[in-house]
């Protein structure tokens, strides 16, 4: 699955000039995770169409990216997220980042991932019965 | 009125008439070694078809084609040493690396005259050898150091060789070795002030009496702020490594202007747009042909420092003519804690990187007395990553970067694109927010 990342200026109002954008464009947020250090932030989401977005984000001037990432399913229970870092962590695959939401119906809760070695990690994760989404339509 | 001491009595109370006889005899010396010895130079003589053998009074000088930075910077290494290196004993350089440095080389004679220069110079503020005095410029290719502590010694003060930073273990050294002049950049002094304040210093116990300030400009306002916050008379010292360092000039009791050393340096005033020599008392750029050198003779050197020339002998008695202080320049230079960047320099550097584009802003402040400049640069769309990791590595590269190129320790700000403004032709491209902070 595809995520989206812009980079965001440490000042305000930089993060809602993005949103502003999204919306105008009738964009909905599927998922999304803000990560700030003392200089800067990046705002990652997923959503529908993400090549497009990219483009006309980048044509009103932001810094924006597409990122190959893992979105999987897990059980909205204790250990359910430790199940599947447990399940990476055995084959050495480091995760750079990862943000996690529940799904308001079911009883899943759902995990982006961000991984070293992709095509290794999605394969062991299947191998192990873990849900790989290729589309968030909660 | 004079309470200190004249270094050099002959010198410095020399009538006009006697100096200019000497000046000419020099001047037209160092003109004939430069044309033998400086093939930049001797091309430029020959472009005008200028004899150096016909120069034979001091107003021939205004007909003599200038030196600029970049003459010297086109003759790295060497190419501005007149003597052959056996004969050079040191070398000082301005900052920058390659095609951006100037070198400048000293023979033992070179040594002898600065150590002389800067002894005059430390000598009309009082000091003398029982002084202890602290150099804390820093020490290196940056003339500032070496220099006060050659004058120092030569003078028979006992020199600490503090160089610059670290300022707690400063305050511990100035209170414990009893030092009674202190050598830095005015703005350190300041900031050295702040930090002893901090620390519950209590200056009533010291014995600090004497401040020896330069290489960055300074306001008339700072020096009653320094000498409010530290217990001592803050004097001016003026010099440039391309003249030779600190003692080109240096400031009287009086504190009306600076003396310059006249019989190693002849200063002019000229119009910086059309190159016109400008009468006394006229402001102007500062030019300065070097009298007695051998290692890097300049002749005409333009400084890009502003200023003006007062012909009238001092109350302090002294003859040698006094410049007014500098406070601004000719070009782009900024003087960031007591170091020279040139813009372009700033440029260079953030053109070598991929992952930002080539638009910049550079913002100095005054933070507690300190400079501190930021550099901000757009992030290039595509090179912005979604790792935190890749966009701080990116960060800190270019901060070293500039901190190898600048000798200067700069913060980073990475900008979203397009939020710097572009502009046909000049942009503004340094927003100096300096100057309003300095009296807080």
């Amino acid at each position: 699955m595809k995520q989206i990342s812009v980079f965001l200026e440490n000042r305000p109002g930089s993060l809602y000039e993005v949103l502003y954008k999204l919306k105008e464009e009738g964009i909905n947020l599927r998922a999304l995770s803000l990560a700030d250090t003392a200089e800067f932030g990046v705002l990652r989401f997923i959503a529908e169409n993400p090549e497009e977005i990219v483009e006309k984000l980048k044509k009103e001037n932001f810094a924006a990216t597409l990122t190959e990432v893992l979105a999987v399913g897990i059980e909205d229970r204790p250990g359910g997220l430790a199940e599947v870092v447990g399940i990476l962590t055995h084959q050495n695959i480091s995760i750079e980042y990862l943000y996690a939401f529940v799904s308001p119906q079911g009883e899943r809760a759902y995990v982006v991932l961000r991984v070293e070695k992709l095509a290794e990690a999605e394969k062991i994760l299947r191998e192990n019965h873990i849900p790989i989404l290729d589309k968030l339509t909660i | 009125m004079r309470t200190t001491p004249l270094w050099d009595e002959y010198y410095e109370l020399l009538p006009r008439e006697e100096l200019e006889k000497i000046q000419l005899s020099r001047l037209k010396k160092v003109l004939i070694r430069a044309y033998h010895n400086l093939p930049y130079y001797r091309n430029k003589l020959e472009e005008r078809k200028i004899n150096p053998y016909d120069i034979n009074s001091l107003s021939c000088l205004s007909h003599l084609p200038f030196t600029t930075k970049e003459d010297l910077r086109q003759a790295y290494p060497f190419g501005a040493i007149a003597e052959p290196l056996r004969n050079v004993v040191r070398v000082h350089s301005s900052s920058g690396t390659t095609g951006t440095a100037t070198v400048v080389g000293y023979t033992k004679k070179d040594i002898e005259s600065w150590s002389e220069l800067a002894a005059r110079a430390l000598s009309s503020y009082g000091v003398d050898e029982e002084d202890i005095i602290q150099v804390s410029f820093g020490y290196g290719l940056f003339t500032g150091g070496l220099g006060i502590h050659y004058g120092a010694e030569n003078l028979g003060a006992t020199v600490v060789p503090a160089s610059a930073g670290n300022t707690l273990r400063q305050i511990q050294i100035m209170k414990d070795l009893q030092i009674t002049v202190l050598a830095c950049t005015p703005s350190y002094a300041l900031y050295l002030a702040e930090v002893a304040r901090e620390n519950n210093i209590n200056w009533k116990e010291s014995s600090l009496r004497i401040g020896v300030f330069g290489a960055e400009p300074w306001s008339e306002e700072m020096r009653e702020d320094i000498e409010k916050r530290l217990p001592i008379r803050a004097f001016d010292i003026y010099g440039l490594s391309e003249v030779i360092g600190p003692g080109v000039a240096f400031e009287c009791e009086t504190k009306e202007g600076l003396h310059i050393s006249e019989d190693h340096f002849l200063p002019e005033i000229i119009d910086p747009q059309t190159g016109r020599t400008l009468p006394p008392g006229e402001e102007g750029e500062l030019v300065f042909t070097t009298l007695t050198k051998e290692g890097t003779p300049v002749i005409r050197y333009r400084t890009g420092d502003i200023s003006s020339l007062n012909y009238e002998t001092c109350a302090c008695g002294r003859t040698l003519v006094r410049m007014k202080r500098v406070f601004s320049r000719t070009d782009d230079m900024l003087i960031i804690r007591g170091v020279n960047v040139y813009p372009s320099q700033i440029e260079s550097v953030i053109l070598s990187f991929e992952g930002v584009e080539p638009y910049y802003q550079i913002v100095l402040t005054r933070e507690n007395f300190l400079d501190q400049i930021e550099v901000q640069v757009e992030v290039a769309p595509q090179f912005f990553s979604d790792q935190i990791k890749v966009l701080e590595g990116l960060k800190k590269q270019i901060e070293e970067k500039l901190k190898t190129e600048l000798n200067l320790s700069c913060e980073v700000k990475l900008l979203e694109p397009k939020s710097i403004t572009r502009s046909e032709g000049k942009s503004k491209r340094i927003i100096d927010l300096r100057k309003k902070e300095e009296i807080s």
